[in-house]
């Protein structure tokens, strides 16, 4: 898992609640033998015509949001299933960042195993920070989550919450196998161990 | 030391790392793997540049796609089967792990495959991303499925982070009735228990009429302790494992043999050992069962009738008239009268040798139903050919059923091998949930002397009629 440590990119603004993961990525690119390749059916149904075309007005089809890293959203986004694939298509598009009111508790998990980070804030603060993703590439945030604050590209700061275990694996890049692997010695020890009083298996 | 159960021997001989807060790492000694649930998990040590950490530890084989029919060297119609299995032939090549391709004789469903060649063994930890894992508890290890991130963990670093349950224990006490069989034991234990009764638990499994199953019968017991709730079923080691174990490919040999069953003989419950439930089945009350409705706890003996949804209570009503809706079944209807028109054996829970015996000896000089569809899928190619030599193939299709090629097959409908809307299946697998076997498709769930004997009258029947 990529590390996460400060951000500076471009926010696109989605200012919908609800959003849920069949919006994300919707049920028929489930069947995919990968976690990568999801990034252009991210958002499909709203993103693309019956006829494959793209529909010019959604956010991310508009020539400055193309290279966003950060999605501002709605309240209780990523609500609905619990597919991962959410995660990976946001991920694989290049969104490392959501900022949210509220979030789907599975969704937020999900996030979390994936290096994304979900940030929650108040609606108020949510709404100065789309109303700033709307100015366009220029407008670029700055997320430190050492810090735990959204600088906004006029310079306004707001801190955030976040549980501090998932924060110290966010930002050394540690997903569970990370973690786990964090332990070798005592895999290894144990391996030594099982390996001579049950050499059969 | 105190008493434990084989559960917690089993842990106890795992644990390799338990941190301040109680998570523990349980080292994984077999890790079983499929096309479905394995792509997404080698893409993720792709990505991060991780390997395998034990691919001698890590075995292979595609099961849930594979076309069944004569003509499958002639690879998938289907484009994103066809590249399910394929991730998974470039897979086990690039990360160097043990496999079992189509064609290869051996192939066949995971679970039967990994007994089949010894892989699994007494005592071990076996996990695979795939329920249906529990399979291997049969031979006393411990044995439970994962998901696709679990997959990818066990794939890195041999071990799985995991919380203990608890304590189960299921006694089937007595002896059998004639026409009773092991897929009956395991249908009224969920029927008694309830699709959650197990929640939170590993069951094992004891009592005179589990000593007296074979190994087939054992794993098909075990098979469905994760259709009642609980995370893994065990049966303790005994002469009828050893024996079945001893000479298969990758079982131990020579001192090492001797090594292991000193230790495997110490893999029994202890007689003080601590329960957090226990549930006791007289085993002569165990009769030929079908299931009626769309979950696997709607278990009722073949001479019952279709239950009035207003007998249950709570939650179950509703649940049961949306199950006898989707079924197309009415209340007090005799179960012996409902007919079928399809019949499905094979599947992990009843595609072994012992279990195509059985239904050959209730279609042997006999004809199916006229215009039914009745196929039989072996578990795997080795129980196909042995099926031939036996002459068991013969008589299956001497009575009209299709013999076909080894994969999980109509059990869930990945492949071509499905139920229309509406077919009625009598089969041997193991779930019934709606649009398990194809949408639409209605299936009643029975042993396989059971769907032997309502392929021949073409309606759900009591073997007992037959022999
Ligand atoms: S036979 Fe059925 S239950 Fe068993 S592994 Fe295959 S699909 Fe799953």
């Amino acid at each position: 898992m990529e590390k996460f440590e400060t951000l500076t990119g471009i926010a696109a603004p989605l200012p919908l609640i609800n959003v849920d993961t069949d919006m994300i990525i919707p049920k028929q690119f489930l069947k995919t033998i990968k976690r990568s390749g999801l990034g252009v059916n991210l958002f499909d149904e709203m993103r693309y015509a019956d006829d494959g075309s793209e529909i010019p007005e959604f956010v991310l089809n508009r020539p400055q949001y193309r290279e966003a890293q950060i999605l501002v959203a709605g309240d209780n986004f990523g609500c609905g299933s619990s597919r991962e694939h959410a995660p990976w298509a946001l991920l694989d598009f290049g969104i490392r960042c959501v900022i949210a009111p509220s979030y789907a508790d599975i969704f937020y998990n999900n996030c979390f195993k994936n290096g994304i980070l979900p940030i929650v804030l108040p609606q108020e603060q949510v709404d100065v920070l789309m109303k700033d993703a709307e100015k366009g590439a220029n407008a670029r945030m700055t997320i430190d989550l050492d810090a735990q604050t959204v600088t906004s590209s006029d310079g306004e700061v707001f801190s955030f919450d976040v549980d501090p275990f998932r924060k110290h694996c966010l930002m050394n890049g540690l997903d569970d196998i990370g973690l786990t692997m964090e332990k070798s010695a005592s895999i290894d020890a144990f391996e030594a161990k099982a390996q001579s009083e049950r050499p059969w298996v | 030391m105190t008493a434990r159960t084989l559960y917690d021997k089993i842990w106890d001989a795992h644990l390799a790392h338990e941190a301040e807060d109680g998570t523990c790492l349980l080292y994984i000694d077999r890790h079983l793997v499929h096309e479905v649930t394995s792509p997404q998990a080698f893409e993720g040590l792709r990505m991060t540049g991780r390997t395998v950490r034990a691919p001698d530890k890590t075995i292979a084989v595609p099961d849930h796609n594979v076309p069944t029919t004569w003509d499958r060297e002639k690879g998938i119609d289907n484009e994103e089967s066809r590249i399910q299995v394929e991730a998974l032939d470039k897979n086990a090549k690039d990360f160097g792990i043990h496999y079992y391709p189509v064609n290869d004789i051996r192939q066949g469903i995971v679970h039967i495959v990994g007994p089949e060649q010894g892989w699994t063994l007494p005592g071990m930890t076996v996990v695979c991303g795939d329920s249906h894992t529990a399979t291997h508890g049969a031979f006393g290890a411990l044995a439970h499925g994962i998901g696709t991130s679990e997959v990818e963990h066990v794939l890195a670093t041999q071990t799985l982070i995991q919380k203990k349950s608890k304590n189960m224990r299921v006694e089937i006490t007595g002896q059998l009735r004639p026409g009773v069989t092991a897929k009956d034991i395991t249908l009224s234990v969920i029927g008694k228990t309830g699709t959650a009764g197990g929640t939170g638990y590993v069951i094992e499994y004891c009592g005179e009429a589990i000593r007296s199953l074979s190994m087939e019968g054992r794993m098909t017991v075990c098979n469905m302790a994760i259709e009642g709730g609980a995370r893994a079923g065990l049966i303790a080691p005994d002469e009828t494992t050893f024996e079945y174990v001893q000479g298969r490919p990758h079982a131990p040999k020579g001192a090492q043999w001797e090594a292991a069953l000193a230790w495997w003989k110490t893999l029994h419950s202890d007689d003080d050992a601590q329960w957090d439930k226990v549930v006791t089945i007289r085993g002569e009350d165990i009769a030929p069962v079908v299931t009626w409705g769309t979950s696997p706890e709607d278990v009722l003996p073949i001479t019952d009738v279709v239950p009035d949804p207003a007998s249950f209570e709570g939650g179950k009503v509703e649940a049961a008239k949306r199950s006898l809706d989707y079924m197309g079944l009415t209340p007090g209807t005799k179960l012996a009268d409902v007919e079928i028109d399809t019949v499905f054996i094979g599947s992990c829970t009843n595609g072994r040798i012992e279990d195509l015996r059985a239904a050959a000896e209730i279609v042997k000089g006999k004809k199916i139903k006229d215009g039914l569809r009745a196929m039989v899928v072996p578990g795997s190619g080795l129980v196909r050919l042995q099926a031939e030599e036996e002459g068991l193939a013969d008589i299956f299709k001497d009575a009209g059923f299709e013999w076909r090629l080894a994969g999980c097959s109509m059990c869930l409908a990945m492949n071509p091998d499905q139920l229309s809307p509406g077919e009625r299946c009598a089969a041997t697998s193991n779930r019934n949930f709606e649009g398990r076997q194809g949408r639409g498709g209605r299936t009643h769930l029975m042993s396989p002397a059971m769907a032997a004997a309502a392929a021949v009258t073409g309606r759900l029947t009591d073997v007992r009629e037959m022999m």
